[in-house]
């Protein structure tokens, strides 16, 4: 439906998005995940026709948008922080989308009231929406966004502003209604977890280009750079020097031990490697790749401890250890592409 | 004058001191909670005296030098001998006239200022803070000033007329500006039009960039978008920016009376007329009370209106250069617009007071371009069958001596007051808007009451000095006030602490921030006083002009010589204010308004 091909756009003379190409399918969620001044929400903008890239074109089934004004894409876009109305009440943000559609009052009427039971916010129709709270006003916006019935649904960091519990709580929500409205999605956030919860696929996005993209599990277990591993915290990224190649069989020597690794052909510079150890492939065992060190650090975290080593590896244990302990494990390590 | 650069300078003053105000009194709340209850009271009886006691010079000399001559006129005014059928019939002919040219040049502003706070604060283009600057430079300046830079521009002698003589050989001005209504709405947009950049500017550049364009993803085109959604959260800021000009117009003086002459009586020119020329004291009396209950109705409504507008954005839209043509155009014509309308009148009164454009007797259509000093040299002859009985340089030497009284004075007395009000009581809670009263009355008002209070002393010439006090010391209380709070007690606790002797804290605490304050302070008296024109003109002695006075008496004559003198005159006073400004603006503090 949506085709986003070849995206150039520089800021203040500085390259901000280098060649962004990616569709999103009917019905699919797709979430663009990077670091803050990654370019994501200026694509966002590119898309929804609020900035022009400097080439690059953007096509919604097949049909080019480039001459088509901000108004005429129906496109919902969701702003951080929300950007509600602050002279107009819950209801009447609502209905601003569906007033600039010329519909006749009463059909405006119900289809505002339906959008805002979708959103619970039922009862707060003749609210202002500066009296409202975080939570309140996030549900606004997803209604306000909701009721022009868009064909693209866009996410700007939409929860970014919130609590950690409230944060969860609507992003159940909002992947419910994504999922029972069937309209196809861009989801920006710089947060791995929300990614990972309402994304179908993710895109990462990093200095202005796409690194990886796929299916969050895919992504997940096959990390495609040191940097992707990194950004998704998903483990310990160790440096290390290739000593011997066989096959895809290389040993390799960190500052923790020397560790045999599956990895491929020409991967790193051919001398050195990064390896990603997640605290999962840590265990007691005996033999395979021998992880020795010290006991830098004991966190308690609710059902585990987090251990950290001097050097800052860290694993997870049920039981806790004392700092200055000398300890030596089994590890599982993987060679980042 | 002193009515702009005050109100001007009290509202930007008033909102920072209000801000600071607040702080404070957060601060002393929570210090004092963690203080023993009854020390802490038993201190606050003693502060509460001690206030008051400092409050004292200054509240006598406002009882006497503003509210009894502020009780004359209402029991003046408001007598049976003022209230007459004939009397009303008048006022309510005034009145309507005062309204109508306020509206028009409201309406006017507004049309040359939306633009211009658009210009400001969606575009960058090279000299912008300088333009922005220029369209401030009036707003400070005296009436007499702007009327004679008028004149200068398009008045029967100003460069226009005299160029279209020149050029087509007549032998009568062809263009007829002053005394007209349009010379008093030219002025007038003059002036206010940097209220209109400065409060819809700023709420523009605080107003988030976000909202139209959150309207325009919503399916409204750019006029939909602003028309549903940048226009009404305008509205408040163009309400009171409209407002705050009326306020100004309604009460205007000098530019009517030396632009519009005596055919367009406002209320403030026809009380003057009535007391000076036609010695009607009771119908004055009844135009000020009229005219007091309108500023005073409409101060309110606006203080209500500037409260509401206090909104900001977590991010203000930056400006930027003009990216398509039709912004260029916008941003090159409208910046060719208002150099030309604020640079004009500015340029045309230094140049014209150094030209003689045309013989001093005699036929007017013979030419004799040339520069000259002559303007300024006859300032120090005392002719015969001249406006004055002593030379007009007398004028600048009387206008610098009531200017350095009136600083005296009003530090003086503003002094003990000021830091008096940076602690907050509930005493000083309420004396607040008493020492703020004056603002409300106009200056020939002042000067009316005086007369009513004071009529066996006319014949003093402190008056003046004495008047100007009045009228310049809430601006200058004001402008001590947040200096003076600013100082949190327990930076003078530290540096007692670390040692200093009360001398020494006062030396290395406070001194260094209020010097500043206070130079800006005096310099700021020193402003009102030179450029006051309205309670001058009824007070002063004909043998003790001041600049101003002289300045409107030399415009009032015919001939060549009176005009040119005029024009010298208005160029020296438009240098010294000048500097004046700058001066303010050198020691203001950074980042606050004062």
């Amino acid at each position: 439906m949506l085709k986003v091909e070849n995206v150039y756009k520089t800021y203040e003379g500085q390259p901000l998005l280098r060649g962004i190409s990616f569709s999103v399918a009917a019905g699919e969620t797709v979430c663009l995940l990077g670091a803050s001044g990654s370019g994501k929400s200026t694509l966002l903008r590119i898309i929804a026709g609020l900035e022009v890239a400097e080439s690059g074109r953007v096509f919604w089934d097949g049909g080019d948008l480039s001459g088509v004004a901000a108004h005429r894409r129906n496109f919902g876009l969701m702003f951080q922080d929300y950007a509600l109305f602050p002279h107009l009440s819950v209801a009447e943000n609502v209905a601003f989308g569906l007033k600039m559609q010329n519909l006749p009052a009463a059909e405006i009427k119900e289809r505002v009231a339906a959008v805002l039971g979708m959103v619970n916010l039922r009862a707060f129709e003749h609210r202002r929406v500066t009296e409202l709270s975080g939570g309140e006003q996030q549900r606004v916006a997803l209604a306000r966004a909701l009721a022009p019935r868009p064909r693209l649904l866009m996410f700007d960091e939409p929860l970014g502003a919130l609590d950690r519990a409230l944060r969860d709580r609507l992003l159940g929500e909002l992947r419910g209604i994504l999922h029972r409205t069937r309209v196809p999605a861009i989801y920006v956030t710089h947060d791995q977890e929300e990614a990972f919860t309402i994304a179908d696929r993710i895109i990462l996005l990093h200095q202005g280009e796409i690194v990886q993209q796929g299916a969050p599990e895919a992504v997940y277990a096959r990390p495609k750079s040191k940097w992707v591993a990194k950004f998704l915290g998903l483990g310990n990224v160790v440096d290390g020097k290739k000593l011997t190649e066989d096959g895809r069989r290389w040993t390799v020597e960190t500052e923790f031990g020397v560790w045999k690794v599956d990895c491929k052909t020409g991967a790193g510079d051919g001398s050195s490697a990064a390896l990603l150890v997640r605290p999962g492939a840590v265990n007691a065992g005996e033999g395979g790749n021998r992880l020795s060190g010290r006991v830098a650090d004991v966190i308690f975290e609710k059902d585990r401890f987090k251990i950290v080593l001097e050097g800052g590896f860290y694993f997870y244990a049920s039981q806790a250890l004392t700092v200055g302990e000398a300890v030596d494990l089994q590890v599982e390590a993987e060679c980042l592409a | 004058m002193s009515q702009r650069v005050g109100e001007s300078a009290s509202q930007r003053v008033g909102e920072s001191a209000s801000q600071r105000v607040g702080e404070s009194a957060s601060q002393r709340v929570g210090e004092s909670a963690n203080q023993q209850v009854s020390e802490s009271a038993n201190r606050r009886v003693v502060d509460s005296l001690t206030h008051l006691s400092s409050l004292i010079p200054t509240l006598a000399f406002l009882g006497l030098f503003f509210f009894l001559p502020l009780t004359r006129i209402l029991a003046f005014g408001l007598d049976a001998s003022a209230v007459t059928l004939d009397n009303l019939r008048l006022a309510s002919h005034v009145l309507f006239f005062t309204f109508y040219q306020a509206f028009l040049s409201v309406l006017l502003t507004l049309v040359l200022g939306l633009p211009a706070a658009w210009l400001f604060a969606r575009y960058d283009f090279p000299g912008k803070s300088l333009l922005k600057a220029l369209t401030a430079v009036p707003f400070m300046l005296p009436t007499v000033v702007v009327a004679a830079g008028f004149n200068a521009l398009l008045g029967p002698r100003g460069w226009l007329n005299l160029g279209l003589m020149n050029l087509f050989s007549l032998q009568d001005p062809p263009v007829e500006f002053v005394g007209t209504l349009g010379a008093i709405l030219a002025a007038h947009v003059f002036y206010n039009t940097t209220i209109v950049i400065r409060i819809v500017g700023s709420a523009l550049s605080q107003l988030d960039p976000r909202l139209p364009e959150a309207a325009r993803v919503l399916g409204a085109d750019e006029r939909r978008a602003f028309r549903h959604v940048t226009l009404p959260l305008l509205r408040p800021s163009i309400l009171a920016a409209g407002l705050l000009v009326f306020l100004f117009d309604f009460t205007s003086f000098g530019v009517i009376l030396l632009l519009g002459g005596p055919q367009f009586a406002t209320l403030e020119v026809e009380i003057y007329l009535q007391a000076l020329s036609l010695l009607d004291l009771p119908l004055a009396a009844l135009l000020s009370a009229i005219q007091l209950a309108c500023t005073l109705a409409f101060s309110a409504l606006y203080t209500r209106l500037a409260r509401v507008q206090a909104q900001t954005s977590p991010r203000p839209r930056p400006a930027s250069y003009a990216k398509t043509l039709r912004q260029r155009l916008f941003v090159a014509s409208f910046t060719l617009l208002l150099i030309a309308f604020f640079i004009l009148p500015l340029l045309a009164l230094p140049l014209r007071s150094v030209t003689q454009l045309e013989a001093t007797r005699g036929d007017r259509t013979q030419f004799q371009a040339g520069l000259t000093l002559d303007f300024y040299r006859e300032l120090f002859v005392n002719r015969r069958g001249s406006v004055f009985y002593v030379p007009p340089a007398e004028a600048l030497r009387n206008s610098l001596l009531y200017a350095g009284t009136t600083v005296l004075l009003s530090l003086l007395l503003g002094f003990p007051a000021a830091r008096a009000l940076s602690r907050q009581t509930r005493l000083t809670r309420l004396l607040d808007p008493l020492l703020m009263l004056p603002l409300g009355a106009s200056a020939v008002m002042l000067g009316l009451g005086f007369i009513l209070a004071f009529n066996r002393m006319l014949a003093q010439p402190w008056l003046v000095p004495i008047a100007h006090t009045t009228i310049a010391l809430p601006f200058v209380i004001r402008a001590l006030q947040p200096a003076l709070a600013s100082i949190p007690e327990r930076l003078r606790q530290a540096a007692a602490n670390l040692g200093a002797s009360p001398l020494r804290v006062w030396l290395t605490v406070d001194w260094p921030i209020i010097w500043r304050a206070a130079l800006a302070a005096a310099t700021f008296a020193f402003t009102v006083s030179m450029g006051e024109f309205g309670a001058t003109a009824l007070l002063t002695r004909p043998e003790y002009p001041t600049i101003p006075v002289a300045i409107y008496r030399f415009l009032s004559q015919p001939g060549g010589l009176n005009y040119g003198q005029a024009m010298a005159m208005a160029t020296l006073l438009m240098a010294v204010t000048t500097l004046a400004i700058l001066l303010i603006e050198r020691v203001r503090l950074p980042g606050g308004e004062f």
